[in-house]
């Protein structure tokens, strides 16, 4: 039965990612469609970051600590990874020490 | 085949296993929280492993364990994973404009199997139009950690301190604002487009006549509405956007 539902997620998940990239074989040339999709990433991955990573943590000043962290890291041209564990040493030690 | 195309292939694995490496890495501690999500739903190590291999989303996953824990039905598993994941079908369409005219359709079936957030930010920020050889050095470490890392965390995550798992919480998070934050300071339409998105997404998280509105669907609102507006106000020069073939 798991196994069931774990097919099911697989299936309906591979669906949604390989029918626009099998689908659209050529080019998109209308300006509109171009921009927005040059503007997808940014905004998608900004929805899915703020507000929910204040509360991903176990309070919000800790999840702020992590994200200053993040910005910080970011703005000196680090790498994801670099980035990213920052992030959680920064969340870490201030829950460690002030929490 | 001729010896350059050979050579150009491996060139363009081994440049998209590097760029895959610090999200194989990324992945590797961000999956932990799944695999011990995983075995606290009452799934076994290898059905957790099964899942991540097969699924390889952080939000559906967790989605979906909810569903499978709570006893819920198919209709519902299918419902949750298509609204929480409809963003990938953006993300593929934006992919898609992207990838090499020689790239075959069994080669995009394959690219798709795992186009997760990551992937996709990094692919459409990669310089040069994307190749096969390129997508498959891209997705195939991440896909590696993703299922390595619920592996550790269904086997031993459970005696990880909470410490730990709560500075791992926001590991995901790191990876998406070093992705955002470069474009952002040097675009100021990549900028307003990420300050609409966020006050939108705000709008829908905080005001209590959107509580009904599930993460996925408010994500997907967000994402529409802040790239439509930045297309309508900030069009994109055609020849930034992608060359022609």
């Amino acid at each position: 039965m798991v196994y069931l539902y774990i097919f099911i997620m697989a299936f309906v998940t591979y669906l949604i990612r390989v029918i626009p990239l099998t689908v659209f074989r050529k080019k998109i040339t209308n300006r509109f469609v171009c921009s927005f999709l040059y503007y997808v990433p940014y905004a998608c991955l900004t929805a899915m970051t703020v507000p929910a990573v204040f509360y991903a943590t176990k309070g919000v000043p800790s999840a702020l600590a992590g994200v200053a962290a993040a910005l910080v890291l970011s703005c000196c041209r680090k790498g994801l990874a670099e980035v990213a564990v920052g992030a959680c040493i920064a969340v870490f030690l201030v829950e460690q020490f002030f929490m | 085949m001729p010896i350059g195309i050979i050579h150009k292939m491996k060139a363009e694995l081994k440049e998209g296993l590097k760029d895959g490496l610090p999200i194989a890495l990324g992945y590797l501690s961000v999956s932990f929280s799944i695999g011990i999500m995983a075995i606290s739903s009452g799934l076994t190590v290898f059905q957790g492993a099964w899942m991540s291999l097969t699924n390889v989303t952080s939000a559906g996953q967790f989605a979906g364990l909810a569903v499978i824990a709570s006893g819920g039905t198919v209709l519902e598993l299918m419902l949750t994973q298509l609204i929480i994941n409809l963003r990938y079908a953006l993300m593929s369409l934006s992919l898609s404009q992207k990838l090499s005219g020689h790239i075959s359709l069994w080669q995009r079936m394959v690219i798709a199997f795992a186009n997760t957030d990551e992937i996709f930010a990094v692919a459409v920020n990669h310089s040069k139009s994307l190749t096969f050889p390129y997508m498959v050095g891209l997705e195939s470490l991440p896909v590696l950690g993703w299922t390595g890392g619920t592996v550790i965390g269904a086997a031993a995550g459970q005696v990880l301190p909470a410490s730990v798992s709560s500075a791992l919480n926001v590991a995901l998070y790191g990876m998406f604002i070093a992705i955002v934050v470069p474009a952002a300071a040097k675009i100021r339409p990549v900028l307003i487009v990420v300050i609409l998105a966020a006050a939108l997404r705000c709008i829908l998280y905080y005001l209590p006549w959107f509580s009904g509105v599930s993460a996925g669907t408010a994500i997907i609102i967000c994402t529409v509405l802040a790239s439509a507006a930045g297309a309508v106000i900030f069009p994109v020069p055609q020849e930034e956007s992608e060359e022609k073939e």
